[in-house]
């Protein structure tokens, strides 16, 4: 009996923890809930729309009507004024209607031409179809309605209320859904070419930073003088805002006040300024063989691997000094040349955290978007996706477009990454 | 007998790198000092550096005065005999002190390079050992530099370029030192511009603003949140702790077209409080990420020893694992400040009222051809400067927060 009590109470207490621990995540849930997931679901939502920039603003028409007989006196004949206004300042409105029903006991003896009375209808209705409205435009429409028995206008109002339907451009809530997006995606030439530009520069990007990480790391191994100072030297690319490095990139290969280029020019290499980012390609002689160098392309890479080698470097080396060093001096002890070492010692090691850096890396460089819009803004050949998508969203103002490209991204990615986790190796997953 | 485990070899080709590596910095370096054009003599220096290094492998015992003074004149010679006499190609005439100068500089330090490198390596045949630690040697020497020098670069030419007038900068562009006896108001133009003119005050004050409630909403949120999963049962534990960093991999791209039209909708996009809300969501998973990991280090004991004494879980938090935890606590909001004040994206998406803009997004303002370039490294030095004194300041810390989280970038 006792027993089984505890066994209840245990029960309770399970029970109370668990609540507790949903409480305590509550907060984090919705949070990423609303600003993470609702938005991935919106953005394809959203690529399936044909929705512009504009039709963000939802638009409205104001209308009034209006008593233009004298309201507190009985009359048989009441003449009414619909006043209507496109109160935004940007979008028009178009197929602009109202409808209004014809008070009982009245007949319509006079109206505006553009209104129709619709006498099938019962209760009559006044039609009217404005057309189109341009921003801040209004107008009005006047009728006279003719009263078998003197009525008070007053009390019509109240009654009858104008029904106003207009085109309306908000078609983000609409459930009208169109592939067009992704069909002019997949049909213009420019989109594989920017697939093709992103693959280069997600590949070389990663594999460069990964490199160079690889090469700071074996060198910050040994131990000299100055070596903590030099460490956190090198992690400044990294930690520095990327709207600052990116912008004195751009200084120092400006083609006009650029320091590169008066060097080169000072030294004799170039005879004209090379417009670093702002020109597609430059013809480059390498042994003879005369070829193509995408230039802007390549020093968007460059970029990239300045800027992110630190944190490759910063893994590597974590990673490397964990190794015992014991298992080195054996080696040395047998006779093992430091490449041998490096080979059948240190990369064995760190292959695991190579191969999640890369996963990683390359998620995160396929994902860039400031570095190569602060640096090129897309222009001379290095408009990646993710600038793609900026590019048609608020460039072009076609946000469905935008958000097909931004789709593709994350299909891409999720693939990419699937791929990868595949074949991650898994003891270091 | 392979050719490139001789000492031989591999002494030359550590001469002509390092002569011809120093030849370059150094021509540069004079460019930039006195603004005079030097025409580059690779192949020269490299014949003149890998006989020299030849010297260097051929003689022993390789230490003493008259062994480094032989060497240095030696070294001298072969440079001026390669380049007739001229070591240094000005395409003007040059003072003579100015050319000894930069050769003497050239010249010992190619010295110097070559034999911390070259050691006690035989001439002849080497073992196999000695003559990769060798090579690995003169590659780090060669790496070392290079890294200092590529990073140290870009930020050198922010600060000077910052320092300067509009007239100096169109007069010789290469001019990079520093003129300080300009005076301070003069040095420091483009700054005091920037904070009376260009708002810049503010935009600081937003961008603190910012990125230090992103701090205080991520901690709130994530601290309860890395409790829950690192102490508490659920069901869906593991499961959350494994998913939670995936969210870190969505990329901020697909959000923003969504985010700009929901918040555009309800008001939140031209505001810092949209802000506030977009950043703590990017932030929480790494945090939550973090602490939690952290939060399983700390003994069990502890929490069961305070649950017996009568504690809450609330004040178990508050009271034992907050305490317990400070220095990671103090990295994750050292990393959450950082990534917020660094970025770009939606602050350059959801900001258009001036007196709303952070330091991000004010930069960006300054680019165009009207605003000069000294403004705007002016402005990414005002940017860069606090977070670069966090970091040196808190370096141990965000070290182990950069290499826990930072799988952003």
């Amino acid at each position: 009996m006792e027993n089984r009590s505890s066994q209840i109470n245990a029960g309770a207490l399970v029970r109370r923890e668990r609540r507790l621990a949903y409480k305590l995540l509550l907060p984090t849930f919705l949070l990423v809930l609303g600003v993470v997931l609702f938005p991935l679901f919106a953005n394809f939502w959203i690529s399936f729309k044909p929705v512009l920039l504009a039709d963000l603003r939802s638009p409205e028409l104001s209308i009034r009507e209006k008593v233009l007989s004298a309201s507190e006196t009985k009359s048989d004949i009441v003449r009414l004024e619909y006043r209507y206004r496109n109160p935004s300042k940007k979008y028009n409105l178009t197929e602009v209607k109202f409808d209004d029903r014809v008070p009982d006991g009245a007949s319509v003896q006079e109206v505006d031409p553009r209104c129709k009375i619709k006498v099938d209808l019962m209760p009559r209705v006044i039609s009217c179809e404005l057309g189109a409205l341009e921003p801040k435009a209004r107008g009005r429409v006047a009728v006279t309605l003719a009263f078998y028995e003197p009525v008070l206008a007053r009390q019509l109002l109240l009654k009858t209320k104008p029904e106003a339907s207009f085109q309306t451009k908000n078609v983000l809530t609409s459930f009208e859904f169109t592939l067009s997006n992704y069909f002019k995606l997949f049909s213009s030439a420019e989109f594989w070419n920017v697939l093709k530009i992103t693959i280069y520069y997600t590949v070389f990007g990663t594999a460069g930073a990964l490199l160079m990480g690889l090469f700071a790391a074996q060198i910050m191994r040994s131990v000299f003088p100055g070596r903590a100072i030099v460490r956190g030297f090198l992690l400044f690319p990294y930690v520095a805002p990327v709207i600052a490095v990116a912008f004195s990139w751009v200084v120092l290969f400006d083609p006009f006040s650029g320091v590169i280029n008066h060097l080169l020019i000072e030294m004799g290499e170039i005879k004209q300024p090379i417009n670093f980012f702002g020109q597609r390609t430059v013809e480059v002689e390498l042994f003879g063989h005369k070829f193509n160098l995408p230039l802007a392309l390549s020093m968007v890479i460059l970029f990239e691997i300045w800027r992110y080698f630190p944190l490759s470097f910063l893994f590597i080396l974590a990673r490397m000094q964990s190794i015992p060093k014991d298992v080195y001096e054996a080696a040395e002890m047998d006779g093992a040349s430091p490449l041998q070492q490096f080979w059948f010692l240190s990369l064995p090691n760190i292959v695991g955290i190579l191969a999640i850096l890369f996963l990683l890396r390359f998620i995160w460089t396929f994902n860039k978007f400031d570095d190569i819009f602060l640096l090129t803004g897309g222009n001379a050949g290095t408009r990646t996706l993710t600038v793609n998508v900026y590019e048609q969203a608020f460039a072009v103002s076609n946000l469905g477009a935008g958000a097909a490209v931004a789709s593709v991204v994350f299909a891409i990615l999720l693939s990419v990454s699937g791929i990868f986790i595949y074949f991650l190796p898994k003891d270091h997953g | 007998m392979k050719f490139w485990m001789t000492g031989l070899f591999g002494a030359m080709v550590a001469g002509g790198v390092w002569t011809v590596l120093w030849h370059v910095i150094i021509s540069i370096l004079a460019v930039l000092m006195w603004g005079i054009p030097v025409s580059l003599q690779i192949a020269s220096t490299l014949i003149a550096g890998m006989l020299a290094g030849a010297f260097v492998v051929s003689k022993y015992p390789r230490k003493g005065y008259t062994y480094n003074l032989l060497g240095l004149t030696i070294t001298a010679f072969l440079i001026l005999i390669f380049t007739f006499g001229q070591p240094f190609k000005f395409s003007t005439e040059m003072i003579d002190w100015k050319a000894h100068l930069l050769l003497f500089l050239h010249v010992g330090f190619s010295w110097w390079c070559i034999t911390s490198v070259v050691k006690d390596i035989k001439i002849g045949q080497n073992q196999k050992y000695l003559i990769e630690k060798f090579y690995l040697n003169l590659l780090w020497g060669l790496g070392l530099i290079i890294f200092l020098l590529i990073v140290f670069v870009p930020f050198y030419i922010m600060i000077v370029t910052s320092l300067k007038s509009q007239q100096s900068l169109l007069l010789n562009p290469l001019d990079l030192s520093v003129d300080f006896r300009a005076g301070y108001s003069k040095l420091f133009g483009s700054y005091i511009e920037l904070f009376t003119e260009y708002n810049f005050l503010t935009y600081l004050l937003n961008s603190f603003l910012v990125s230090i409630s992103t701090v205080a909403i991520t901690l709130i949120f994530s601290i309860p949140g890395a409790y829950a999963v690192s102490r508490l049962r659920f069901p869906g534990r593991k499961w959350f702790s494994g998913s939670i960093l995936t969210i870190y991999l969505i990329p901020a791209i697909v959000l923003v077209i969504p985010l700009y039209a929901l918040f555009s909708q309800i008001g939140l996009r031209n505001s810092l409080l949209g802000l506030c809300v977009v950043y703590p969501a990017t932030t929480i998973p790494v945090a939550l990420y973090m602490l939690q990991g952290y939060f399983s280090s700390l003994p069990r004991e502890l929490d069961d020893a305070a649950l017996i004494d009568g504690l809450s879980r609330a004040q178990i938090i508050t009271k034992i694992a907050l305490p317990l935890s400070m220095p990671a606590i103090a990295s994750v909001s050292l990393y959450v400040f950082m990534i917020a004040w660094n970025e770009f994206l939606f602050a350059f998406m959801f900001l258009d009222d001036v007196n709303l803009f952070t330091l991000s997004r004010g930069i960006v303002s300054l680019d165009s051809s009207e605003v000069p370039r000294q403004h705007l490294m002016a402005g990414s030095v005002v940017a860069t400067i606090p977070v670069l004194i966090i970091f040196l300041w808190f370096e141990r810390y965000l070290v182990s927060g950069l290499t826990t989280g930072s799988v952003k970038g």
